[in-house]
């Protein structure tokens, strides 16, 4: 992974909170305790601290959509405001853009955030004293951008969430599917290289919910930002992540694609989460199949229509229902790369087998 | 607590060793008379260290004041000559078109009438000059509470200074602001409007404060991701949304200022509706003072609904006015109206109707006559409770129960009767485990018995301080040690006992009248929807007006003062007791009733427990109210700390006046103290038991 393809990189990242636990700690050698996190957190919880993130060690993708999921004070909030600087780190490293963001000074910051940053909140965070326009166009009026072109960048923003019309209604008039699509507007309204949403949906309805992510899906394909998303709901996470950490007091758990956390949860902890998941709609045909190389897909006789390895377990299943028989799969660019049995892929079914 | 063993408990051991204190004093108080009471020759100068400050002072920023003075007199003047230029119909109009736009028809109504009363009260011209005062001092007040308020919420410094600050700027008695003002600034409305300002920011202060906290932590942080500078996210994003709340503190600041105004109409010289009440109500001319009394009254009403209502939601606007175009037309109508009375002879034609003074004179003669003729009752109320519940609180049933009065003597051997009784009844409680009880009617039959003011300082402060302790902790019964040893040391305890007493003795009255009215309030609608109304207008009267009616009928005198400081204690009494007892959930009314509660155990074990955290806010305030009316009080004869404020103001004794003040401030926070960390408790164990 070369550098550039990185947009922000967390080294030995850690947040404690505490005065009483601070003063006991001497905050510069915390990245060196990376080994003893739980011997830290021990002491700090002596002294009537906690150890919100402790030795916290990713790298966010240009583009991706990076998911932080964890239960209620796993500590993922804190990690995405940590991020932001929202939250000043206690010790480690911060790396936007391939330079040192912790040591940006306040003005610089402030640059930052006003180019480069948006961010979503769980309730929603609106204005409460400004209209619909006005609360979109602020991240535009704080650069003091003119105002005829702030509210037409603003119109632009509400147009896309689709709440055209509702333009000069004030957030107490909005359900909450609505203030969230305006939250959404203004966090996009700079065009931001960094999306930050924290549990956008937690406060939704489950209808609303699954609607809004389908919208941030869309998007996504449109826009391409780098995006760091907190929820606390494992099929959100898998719906929606390229990457996902799962995170559980204060420490990651374990980093990887939706697949790779189903079939193989690094500990107890995360099987738990997966155990609720249905697989079937998660792993692909790619992950399942016996790789054969094209030359020898016609001596088996692997010809004709079949599956491709981006389809998940259950399209391929209801594709091979009432066909009984090996299906040939083919990949992005219709060549045959492998080979898929019904019992197979019925195996899944069988969650026992998982991962082994 | 679970055993009858003293020693097993300390509580009770350090109660049975100031009971025994008490016992022994008056065997060695001849030989050692400072037991009782503290020796002048003991009393710290203080207040001479004060004044010789204060001279020095006065002298070094005299050209900072002097500035100050003009930066203040100029724009004063300059309003009060408006509203004296502008002819009556026109602010009239003004103000109802403002009632209008804050809250309707209904409103404009009341206050159209409530200004022409003004005007043809005859009071048109003092009223405008203490709208001139408090014209001034409100912004100026608003600006110096938003500047601090906002302080205290985001520097250090101001989060560890403001609020103790504010506790004592509330409890200090206004009078006390004078004093000092009188001296630095000299004799002048200045002084009433620098004090106005001063002593009306506090609300402010707490309401922007209470407004930042409580802007959600989402808000601030959406405002700062989008990289706002800390200038743009206070002035677009938190004092914005903290507006609500700021608004409710420009009501109660306007309120304050206006309140104060009236009372720093004492210095005089400003020809001001406060000086019109006071001027004529030294010369007892009451007809007279009480027109000018509901002047006040009338203008603090006004006030105080034109600014709730625009401090409540948009939504009580009147849609007509919220138009701008109609904003335009009113106040071109404003203009023209002006222009058209100052253009024709109208303008000589609009004054005071001949027939107001008629009006006086009848008022004041019949008021006499009704006076004089009701003179033998009122005379036979004053004197019972003077005799048989005053007297006996302040010196003692010892001095107080005389052949004259009492129609017998209080012998030696009723006395020991007396004694004997005492004792039984503690050693009876005592056996049957009711130590507090007991301890309670040997301190209080002892305070009867010598009187609060003639008993041992060693005993009233001990059992003050162990009071304190016990119910407010260690930190409270430090804090009341050291009060009460600051008030010993700087000669003010016979002055502070003349206080408590009087404070004590009307709340004890105002407490009981309140809290009754609250129970029956809380248990019809009916009683509550005409006492609620009553007492919202008796909370917005200035301070002052309460002295008129009592005044009329009573004269001069600690009884007068006793029913102005009652008048005006007793509303928070009602309130809270209402409120209170209102708010208990109605389920556990509903469990109650399905465990076949009657309705008199309903209230005595279910909604008066409940409620009772409430209650005890409700006689907290009541004491505070007490004592803010006891400095006032001071005009109409009482002899306690306010007289020694009063006199301080009349001679511009700096330190007399902040001694006594800061003395009275001193005993109002010890009072705060012990009943708010007892409510506190309650509160806390009433909590848990839910």
């Amino acid at each position: 992974m070369s550098s550039s393809e990185i947009t922000l990189s967390c080294r030995q990242l850690w947040k404690v909170y505490g005065d009483e636990a601070l003063k006991r700690f001497d905050t510069r050698a915390l990245p060196e305790a990376a080994e003893r996190v739980d011997e830290v957190a021990t002491s700090v919880s002596a002294a009537g601290g906690i150890v919100a993130c402790g030795d916290i060690n990713l790298d966010i993708k240009r583009g991706e959509f990076f998911v932080l999921m964890g239960l209620s004070g796993s500590g993922k909030s804190t990690l995405m405001r940590c991020m932001s600087r929202l939250t000043e780190p206690t010790a480690g490293q911060l790396t936007l853009d391939g330079k040192d963001f912790l040591s940006a000074s306040t003005r610089q910051l402030r640059d930052i955030r006003r180019t480069k940053m948006g961010m979503v909140f769980q309730h929603f965070g609106l204005f409460p004293h400004m209209s619909v326009l006005d609360n979109v166009a602020f991240p535009l009026r704080v650069q003091n951008i003119p105002e005829k072109d702030r509210l037409d960048k603003a119109r632009e923003m509400i147009q896309l969430v689709g709440l055209e019309g509702r333009e000069d209604a004030f957030p107490d008039q909005l359900s909450g599917g609505q203030k969230q699509r305006v939250g959404i507007a203004r966090s996009l309204a700079v065009d931001p290289e960094l999306w930050f949403l924290d549990e956008p949906f937690s406060a939704l309805d489950p209808l609303i919910r699954w609607q809004m992510q389908s919208e941030l899906l869309r998007l996504q394909t449109r826009f391409k930002k780098t995006i760091v998303f907190v929820t606390h709901d494992f099929m959100e996470a898998v719906r929606l992540a390229d990457r996902i950490a799962i995170m559980k007091d204060g420490r990651v758990v374990q980093i990887g694609t939706p697949e790779e956390i189903v079939l193989a949860p690094a500990d107890a902890y995360v099987a738990e989460f997966v155990k609720e998941a249905p697989r079937t709609r998660i792993i692909k045909v790619k992950q399942l199949m016996e790789a054969v190389s094209p030359k020898d897909t016609s001596a088996a006789g692997l010809t004709g229509e079949g599956v491709t390895t981006d389809m998940t377990l259950e399209e391929a299943l209801s594709w091979s229902a009432g066909r009984g028989q090996s299906l040939p799969v083919h990949d992005s660019e219709g060549r045959t790369v492998g080979v898929i049995t019904p019992e197979r892929l019925a195996s899944v079914l069988n969650s026992q087998q998982l991962g082994q | 607590m679970n055993t009858g063993n003293p020693l097993n408990n300390p509580s009770l051991a350090v109660w049975l060793v100031l009971v025994g204190v008490a016992a022994l004093i008056p065997f060695v108080a001849s030989q050692w008379p400072w037991l009782i009471s503290y020796p002048i020759s003991w009393v710290v100068p203080l207040a001479d260290w004060i004044n010789a400050l204060m001279e020095n002072l006065t002298l070094a920023i005299k050209p900072v004041t002097r500035i100050i003075s003009a930066a203040l007199e100029w724009p004063m003047l300059a309003l009060r000559d408006t509203l004296q230029w502008l002819p009556w119909p026109v602010t009239v109009l003004a103000v109802v078109l403002l009632a209008l736009h804050a809250a309707g028809p209904r409103l404009a109504i009341l206050c159209c009438v409530a200004l022409l009363f003004i005007a043809v009260s005859g009071y048109w011209r003092q009223a405008m000059n203490t709208m001139a005062l408090v014209g001034i001092a409100v912004p100026l007040s608003l600006l110096i509470g938003l500047i601090v308020g906002i302080a205290a919420q985001r520097t250090r410094l101001g989060a560890r200074i403001v609020p103790p600050l504010l506790d004592l700027m509330q409890t200090m008695p206004t009078f006390a602001y004078l004093v000092p003002l009188l001296v630095i600034f000299g004799f002048g409305p200045v002084v009433g409007l620098i004090a106005s300002a001063i002593y009306a920011c506090p609300p402010m202060v707490r309401n922007v404060h209470l407004g930042l906290t409580r802007v959600p932590g989402e808000m601030i942080e959406a405002s700062r991701i989008s990289g706002s500078s800390s200038y743009q996210q206070l002035f677009w994003v938190e004092l914005p949304a903290a507006m609500a709340q700021i608004r409710v503190g420009i009501n109660q600041t306007i309120m304050a200022a206006l309140s104060m105004v009236i009372i720093a109409s004492v210095i005089g010289g400003f020809d001001d509706i406060g000086w019109e009440v006071l001027n004529t109500m030294r010369k007892a001319r009451f007809g007279e003072s009480l027109l000018a009394g509901s002047v006040i009254v009338l203008i603090a009403v006004v006030m105080d609904r034109i600014s709730s209502a625009y401090a409540t939601s948009a939504t009580t606007r009147w849609q007509p006015l919220t138009r701008r175009r109609n904003q335009w037309v009113a106040l071109g109508l404003l203009v023209a109206l002006t222009l058209l009375f100052k253009m024709t002879p109208f303008d000589t034609a609009i004054v005071t109707p001949d027939w107001t003074r008629t009006v006086t004179q009848f008022l004041d003669t019949r008021l006499e006559n009704a006076v004089i003729s009701m003179g033998d009752q009122l005379t036979a109320i004053k004197n019972n409770i003077f005799f048989y519940y005053l007297l006996p609180v302040r010196i003692g049933f010892t001095q107080a129960i005389l052949p004259f009065t009492w129609g017998f003597e209080f012998t030696g051997n009723m006395q020991l009767v007396y004694k004997v009784t005492v004792l039984a009844l503690a050693v009876v409680l005592l056996l049957r485990q009711r130590w507090r009880l007991a301890v309670a009617a040997l301190m209080v039959s002892y305070l009867l018995f010598y009187g609060l003011t003639a008993s041992s300082w060693v005993v009233v402060g001990g059992a003050i301080t162990v009071l304190a302790w016990q119910l407010g902790g260690a930190r409270v019964g430090l804090f009341a040690l050291c009060s009460l040893l600051f008030i010993l040391v700087t000669g003010m305890w016979e002055r502070a006992m003349l206080s408590l007493y009087l404070c004590g003795a009307a709340t004890i009255i105002a407490f009981s009248i309140g809290s009754v009215l609250g129970v029956w309030a809380s248990a019809s609608d009916r009683v509550s929807s005409v006492i609620r109304p009553v007492s919202d207008t008796f909370q917005t009267i200035p301070l002052f007006v309460f002295l008129i009616p009592v005044l009329m009928f009573f004269q001069v005198g600690e009884f007068t003062a006793l029913l102005a400081i009652v008048a005006y204690a007793f509303v928070p009494a009602v309130r809270y007791t209402e409120s209170g007892l209102r708010q208990v959930s109605p389920q556990l009314v509903e469990v109650a009733v399905e465990q076949g509660c009657t309705p008199w155990q309903l209230f005595w074990q279910v909604r008066l427990p409940l409620a009772m955290p409430s209650i005890l806010v409700g006689l907290n305030q009541t004491i505070m109210y007490a004592f803010a009316m006891l400095v006032i009080a001071a005009l109409v004869g009482t002899t306690g700390l306010g007289q020694q404020i009063f006199l301080a103001l009349s001679a511009a004794d700096t330190g007399l006046g902040v001694i006594a003040g800061l003395s009275m401030a001193l005993l109002a926070m010890i009072a705060d103290r012990i009943l708010q960390s007892y409510a506190n408790k309650r509160f806390k164990r009433a909590t848990v038991t839910e």
